[in-house]
């Protein structure tokens, strides 16, 4: 029997698809567009008690003193927590499979602030005003202490950022608490030294990526209650439910059964709620008070105590003959972890593993890394996860590469790139299964018009356009890590229940699932029914991250719904009175071929809800031990203003190889919402602290997300390999779209005006001083 | 202080503050598609109609729209859908946080501007923020909308010139 399940999916055919590649619209569509109250703010019951935070003003100090009792006295001041409240039994908030790569650094509240913005103490009220009221009149003495600031002296620094004994790490990441370090890690392959010696250029340089917000239009926000049962019920716009009943059961030191987490619509996540942000505070005032309480982060609070992308400084050596061929990589990565760990050991590695990769032929590579404390807000999970900064990284030392060569750094990517079939020491050692990327660059170039446009035209008023290339892979969830779970049920009448624990975003897993059901049990997407996750009812999934649903609960579907045809055949075999192996299943009815006699799916839901000792459903999980990688190709065009250095984005063409594409219109808009983060990222977004550590970044005035204005024309097609692990051929599309647009827009603008900027946001003021050089 | 005001063509009654703005009113009264995203006035998810005007409605005093006439969402359901079906026919509402508070200006376009081109699309809509999409797939369902509305008309007027 596991040998039968294992086999290849009876439905996994290539080009025989009624549902899956067509571009349906999303199941929850109707209710998103009228405006329906979907969302955790709509859910709430109106008398949650109002939850706020109160921030450190100081980016490191003790505190010394609180004073609460005048907060205390304002009238509908339900309860104010600090410190001296919560469990002293550390935990990481990092939505990660147990045990938890990211160091047990966080409390709930700690005595210890280490940031501007850290929590220092909880208000719970009845109303905003009351709460807003009370904040002001708590006296906090803090002892203030100097802090790590510049994570390029974090490493040994003298003052610790977590010096305290009972920080703790579960994984061998090569973290220590008494370093500053996160994590350490070298990895190679072959002698670098001896390949960069021999090789006739060596590109040496040092390249600088800012943390970045995801900033997700829907701000974090949790309200929490007690049910009949006395159990923590948690709703929270969240991308991963089940490690958030862990990580609430370890803050607040209960058993995990008490905690059950439900996950409504989400307005977005990118990441951002990979990491459990808003969901600790009301869970603690509803577990003090026995009350309902919710935490509505305003936009401030999302941009200076959230979860943004790691900063890295990453020093690439790059090694190449005469005639372009790239002969070895050496990546060294320095990531700014902030004040706490979450997710610093793991986004780092993808730095490093999904960059260098990229270029096949190399001899040799190797890949170290650091990850540091500091004492700025903590970095987090952001779409790309650390692959973002190292493409930026190793793309632009290639494309400086092509320019010391004299050679289009097309021609230079078609000699080294990654084929398929070819081994990739720097990706654990798997092979490239289905691998289009040559074809992705060839038709980018066709798109934008490369051989015509290539390096730049001046305008004639000013202005010069130029063309700049790169190329960008990332994994299809975390490989012998990531487990999806489906269960599916047959109900009267025969529709189908999908119950799924992954959980959509926005991004449309709810549907591409059920459209993946629809297609192998061969019925219409209207007979399946999905609904959101909650940990009681829905089965394990790791959650929405790591690019993982779409390939691991995409499996996970395939496998649940090959064992339920079977137990259809079973069924209906026994209602007509014959052996299953004489029946057929067309997905409307059970057919015994040797009489032609049927039974309906709609007549065997029915008969199964009366008189029967076996429920009609299936239930399977699936984790892979590869990560196969999407490809993608993305060309830039911009326009510079020679007299300001203003750039101005004119036209993208990206070309993604994600394999088979479940949902042409999901799948596409993924990408150009990708881009367009990534033009965000490229361009215009910062943060900024000042010398103290204050975010100055601190609203939407500040931190500028591009608009409409801001993005130029992105225009996208697939080049579709088919990869055989994957669910219909596919793979991952969510994080890799963020990948080509700050190298590749860096290389149009080194192309058009000579200008190399290899610390991002490249903006107006750099491109202008880069040309009075 | 008690308000009085026209939401969604019904006479409503609503007791706000001197710093109260519309938006929460508005939510209040069970108007939940109205959406806050920044408290900046940069995002435009908190869009809906004062006297048939788009307004930011985090950026109005509650108090200053007694006797005036707001529509949300709610209000325009049925053409909010039809134009919806054509945004979702693109994959372009994903997360759907902003389609609320972007329908309210895209309709409010669409009775201001006669068959807008693509440069006057991204400016009345330039300040309606998305983080998911990148945009074009909003405009695409623009433009698709546009064009079934006029060969409606078109068809309609030819239709009637033959009876």
């Amino acid at each position: 029997m596991a040998a039968e399940k294992n086999r290849p999916a009876r439905t996994v055919v290539r080009g025989k698809l009624r549902i899956v590649n067509q571009p349906v619209s999303k199941v929850d569509a109707h209710a998103l567009v009228t405006g329906k109250a979907v969302y955790t703010n709509d859910l709430a019951p109106a008398d949650c008690l109002v939850v706020k935070v109160l921030r450190s003003p100081y980016a490191h100090a003790l505190i010394k003193d609180i004073n609460t009792a005048r907060a205390e006295a304002v009238p509908g001041i339900e309860c104010i927590l600090t410190y001296k409240d919560c469990p002293d039994k550390r935990f990481t908030m990092a939505g990660q499979t147990y045990p938890e790569p990211s160091p047990y650094d966080r409390l709930i509240l700690d005595q210890r602030v280490r940031f501007v913005g850290d929590a220092a103490a909880i208000i719970a009220g009845t109303s905003e005003e009351a709460v807003k009221k009370a904040m002001k009149l708590i006296k906090i003495k803090y002892e203030v202490l100097e802090p790590v600031l510049d994570f390029r002296t974090a490493k040994d620094n003298p003052i610790l950022v977590h010096p305290e004994e009972n920080w703790k790490s579960l994984c061998p990441v090569g973290a220590d608490n008494r370093r500053n370090l996160c994590a350490h890690e070298v990895s190679e392959s072959g002698d670098i030294e001896d390949v960069l010696a021999s090789c006739d250029y060596v590109i040496d340089r040092v390249y600088h990526t800012k943390a970045n917000q995801q900033a997700m239009m829907e701000t974090f926000r949790t309200y929490t209650y007690l049910d009949t049962y006395g159990r923590l019920n948690v709703v929270s716009s969240t991308q991963v439910p089940f490690h958030i009943r862990r990580i609430l059961a370890n803050a607040l030191d209960i058993p995990k059964y008490k905690v059950r987490v439900v996950k409504p619509r989400i307005g977005g996540g990118f990441g951002a709620k990979q990491t459990s942000v808003s969901e600790v505070y009301p869970a603690i005032v509803t577990w003090k008070t026995g009350k309902p309480a919710k935490i509505i982060y305003t936009r401030e609070e999302s941009l200076i105590a959230s979860s943004p992308r790691h900063e890295m400084e990453m020093h690439v050596r790059l090694g190449a003959d005469k005639e372009g061929n790239i002969r070895g990589i050496d990546l060294y990565t320095l990531s700014n972890t902030g004040a706490f760990g979450e997710h610093g050991p793991t986004t780092v590695g993808l730095s490093g593993h999904k960059s260098i990769p990229l270029y096949g032929k190399a001899e040799a590579f190797r890949f170290t890394y650091d990850v540091v404390y500091t004492n700025v807000m903590s970095a987090g999970a952001y779409r790309g996860y650390g692959a973002t900064q190292g493409i930026f990284a190793v793309e632009s030392a290639v494309n400086e590469l092509a320019q010391v060569l004299g050679m289009d750094p097309t021609i230079l990517r078609e000699k080294n790139m990654v084929r398929e079939g070819q081994v990739m020491p720097a990706y654990y050692g798997e092979t490239a299964q289905s691998c289009a990327l040559d074809r992705c660059l060839e038709r980018a170039k066709e798109m934008i018009g490369w051989d015509e446009k290539y390096p730049c035209r001046d305008m004639g008023n000013g202005k010069v356009r130029g063309v700049g290339v790169a190329m960008a892979m990332q994994g299809s969830g975390i490989s012998g890590v990531d487990t999806g779970s489906v269960a599916i049920k047959v109900n009267d009448d025969g529709f189908y229940s999908l119950m799924i624990g992954a959980t959509d975003m926005g991004t449309g897993c709810d549907t591409i699932l059920s459209q993946m059901a629809a297609e192998c049990l061969d019925c219409e997407l209207e007979d399946i029914i999905v609904s959101g996750v909650d940990t009681d009812t829905s089965p394990y999934d790791c959650g929405s991250y790591a690019s993982s649903t779409t390939y691991v609960t995409g499996m996970a579907v395939v496998k649940t719904c090959e064992t339920l045809r079977e137990k259809i055949c079973e069924r209906g075999a026994e209602y007509l009175g014959c052996s299953p192996a004489d029946v057929e299943f067309d997905g409307k009815k059970v057919t015994n071929l040797k009489t032609g006699e049927s039974i309906s799916r709609k007549e065997i839901g029915n008969r199964v809800m009366c008189s029967s000792n076996e429920p009609l459903s299936a239930n399977e999980a699936f984790s892979s031990p590869t990560s196969p990688p999407p490809f993608m190709a993305g060309i830039a065009e911009v326009e510079i203003d020679k007299e300001t250095g203003v750039v101005e984005m004119i036209d993208y063409a990206a070309v993604v190889d994600c394999g088979t594409v479940v949902n042409p219109n999901l799948a596409r808009v993924q990408t150009e919402g990708g881009i367009a983060q990534g033009i965000g990222m490229a361009l215009y977004e910062d943060i900024v602290y000042n010398a103290k550590g204050k975010n100055y970044s601190n609203s939407f005035m500040q931190y500028k997300i591009p608009s409409r204005l801001d993005v130029g024309n992105i225009r996208v097609e697939f080049e579709s390999s088919y990869e055989p692990t994957g669910p219909f051929g596919a793979k991952s599309i969510g994080e890799i779209v963020i990948n080509t647009p700050s190298p590749a827009i860096s290389n149009a603008i080194q192309n058009a005006v000579g200008v190399i900027i290899r610390e991002l946001p490249m903006t107006a003021e750099k491109v202008y001083r880069g040309m009075q050089e | 202080m008690e308000i009085q005001f026209i939401l969604n063509q019904k006479q409503v009654t609503a007791e706000a503050g001197a710093d109260t703005i519309l938006l929460d009113v508005l939510r209040g009264l069970g108007c939940k598609s109205v959406k806050c995203g920044c408290e900046t006035t940069n995002c435009g998810l908190c869009t809906v109609w004062i006297d048939g005007k788009s307004r930011l409605s985090c950026s109005v005093l509650a108090a200053s729209i007694a006797g005036h006439e707001v529509t949300t969402l709610e209000g325009v359901e049925k053409e909010a859908a039809e134009f919806g079906a054509f945004l979702a026919g693109e994959g372009a509402e994903q997360c759907g946080f902003c389609s609320p508070g972007f329908i309210m200006n895209v309709l409010a376009m669409f009775r201001e501007l006669d068959n807008p081109g693509i440069d006057h699309i991204k400016e009345y809509l330039a300040g309606n923020l998305c983080r998911c999409t990148g945009y074009m797939g909003q405009l695409r369902a623009i433009q698709k909308y546009m064009q079934a509305k006029a060969e409606k008309r078109d068809g309609k007027s030819g239709r009637e010139a033959y009876v």
